[in-house]
């Protein structure tokens, strides 16, 4: 478990690096970039596994089954249009 | 062994994320980006299967075929215009899945610390709203619901959900063992808060909403994250979080719009209100005129907007501007920050018709060149040009930045009929001296114009 202060200290850390990294993205790659970090958040993924993994009564494990769903649903999904939006942006530059 | 294995794998993740969204916020490497990001969850996704203790396998793997190839499908297919509900869609299910793992957690009463226990109703909360109006988003957005529902006291109501939310989380927080039937009723409660607060607002509010629900479930990620002690997920929801909340200004700001006046004005639904009877007469002109207007002009400017792009006239209007190019116009196109569904929406959608970028142009890069151009050439767009923004301060729309159409020479503005925009709001320039109304079908007046140009 991470508990007290370095929990803090991870949360404060993290939210600057997030502030940083997007504060000067051009207005042009604002909607890839709400794909995109759409897609860093699918990890949730991740923590739903271990939960159903853990899941114990038959109410637990449907209820795990649908977190792992739309998880893997969110990073999938996420990663797919993601791609496809930044895939035309190569495109576009090899014509110039 | 295996203990750190799985450490060392979710760091790498953490750090593939970070440099991922890095190389995202810039057009160069921003392919790369996802790529790298991609690289990062597939690693941690993987190692998971070998955390100790864990059964339930085979249901694992196929809820995780089920919903990922869903996604998959869906993803693929869905055409550029569509993207932003998209988004929506699987933002609000990696919400969802936040708000899972909190019940089945709360449920096991494996969760021993109160602070722990709040964190987990705090994330399930977030997540919970960031789903079910991520849906109601989605349905907006798609046309499966047209009308904002807005009624008297329905701020009072929203409250009053609310408040019971946190009344049964409280109860939760408290137990050492959660009721299952408290828990049900927060899940209903948040669930049905998240789809009161979203239907009041607009749709041409949405695109800050989504990316407000997105934030939200960085956020509700980052506390599950805590609860189960996983620092993959507190590193990205809390990257993503605080991110999506910057991103979430900057459109606001973009469409001079704050984020509390988008949340709880209705604005999208009750604007037209304060419209002032508009003056004047509107004036039609044919394809074949607006073709010799703008083949003999020296400067002609192209304000697309999303009506272009559910015409798929971009192709069209692309091929149009290398005619006029070839005839010596110089032919620019204008983006307004919000132009399409999302910032940015339209320079994906342009990209994908083939249209370099040193055509496009920001609107305060392009804004000054409007009263040199003989031509504006608006498509699809109407809220985005409507001078009411700088000259009425009774409209809804008033201080909202806009292209300066009005001040070009002469504007054509290519519509499907003479109805009201997105927000329902009439426009000031359609009735001004100088502009030309060329109605139809995007696709179809484009061609027109095209075959026009080439008579020429």
């Amino acid at each position: 478990m991470i508990e007290g202060f370095t929990a803090l200290y991870i949360f404060m850390l993290a939210a600057f690096t997030g502030y940083e990294v997007i504060s000067r993205v051009p207005v042009i790659l604002h909607t890839p970039l709400m794909s995109g970090s759409n897609f860093v958040h699918g990890i949730v993924l991740v923590g739903a596994m271990v939960a159903m993994g853990h899941a114990g009564t038959v109410g637990e494990q449907i209820i795990g089954f649908i977190g792992v769903m739309l998880a893997a649903g969110n990073a999938v999904g996420g990663y797919v249009v993601t791609e496809r939006m930044l895939e035309m942006f190569k495109s576009s530059k090899g014509s110039r | 062994m295996i203990g750190s294995l799985i450490q060392v794998s979710y760091f790498a993740a953490a750090v593939l994320f970070i440099l991922g969204l890095k190389r995202m916020s810039s057009p160069l490497t921003a392919r790369g980006g996802i790529v790298w990001a991609g690289v990062g969850m597939l690693v941690a996704t993987i190692v998971t299967f070998l955390w100790p203790g864990m059964h339930n396998y085979g249901l694992m793997i196929l809820a995780i075929a089920v919903g990922g190839g869903a996604a998959w499908y869906t993803g693929k297919r869905v055409g550029m215009t569509d993207m932003p509900q998209m988004i929506a869609i699987y933002n609000g299910m990696g919400g969802g899945a936040a708000a899972a793992i909190a019940a089945v957690e709360l449920l096991k009463g494996g969760i021993h610390t109160t602070s722990f226990q709040a964190l987990a109703v705090i994330g399930a909360l977030i997540g919970s709203v960031a789903f079910s109006g991520s849906m109601v988003a989605f349905a907006k957005l798609q046309g499966l619901m047209r009308k904002s529902l807005v009624f008297t006291g329905q701020q009072l109501i929203n409250l009053l959900i609310f408040g019971a939310a946190l009344g049964c989380g409280w109860l939760i927080i408290g137990a050492d063992q959660p009721g299952v039937v408290v828990l049900l009723l927060f899940y209903v409660f948040v669930l049905l808060f998240g789809i009161v607060m979203t239907l009041p607002i607009g749709g041409a509010d949405m695109p800050v909403v989504i990316s407000l629900y997105n934030a939200l479930t960085g956020l509700a990620v980052a506390f599950e994250g805590f609860v189960l002690g996983n620092a993959a997920m507190i590193i990205a929801g809390t990257v993503v979080g605080s991110a999506g909340t910057l991103l979430t200004q900057l459109m606001a700001k973009a469409m001079n719009r704050s984020l509390s006046n988008v949340l709880f004005s209705g604005f999208g639904a009750a604007g037209g209100q304060a419209d002032e009877a508009v003056e004047g007469s509107m004036r039609e002109v044919d394809a074949n005129d607006a073709a010799i207007m703008m083949s003999y002009a020296e400067k002609v400017i192209i304000v697309p907007g999303y009506g272009m792009a559910v015409a798929q006239a971009q192709h069209k209007i692309w091929e149009l501007t290398e005619l006029l190019e070839e005839r010596g116009v110089q032919v620019k196109f204008a983006i307004h920050p919000v132009a399409g569904r999302m910032p940015g929406h339209m320079n994906v959608l342009l990209a994908e018709a083939g249209v370099p970028y040193d055509k496009i142009f920001d609107l305060e890069e392009i804004n000054a060149e409007f009263p040199q151009a003989e031509v504006a050439l608006v498509i699809g767009a109407n809220d985005v040009v409507n001078p009411a923004a700088r000259t009425n301060p009774d409209s809804p729309i008033y201080g909202m930045p806009i292209l300066d159409v009005d001040k070009a020479k002469n504007a054509i503005v290519v519509k499907r009929g003479q109805g009201t925009g997105f927000s329902g709001i009439e426009n000031q320039l359609f009735f001004l001296e100088n502009t030309r109304m060329l109605y139809g079908d995007g696709q179809k007046v484009a061609s027109e114009l095209i075959a026009a140009v080439k008579q020429l």
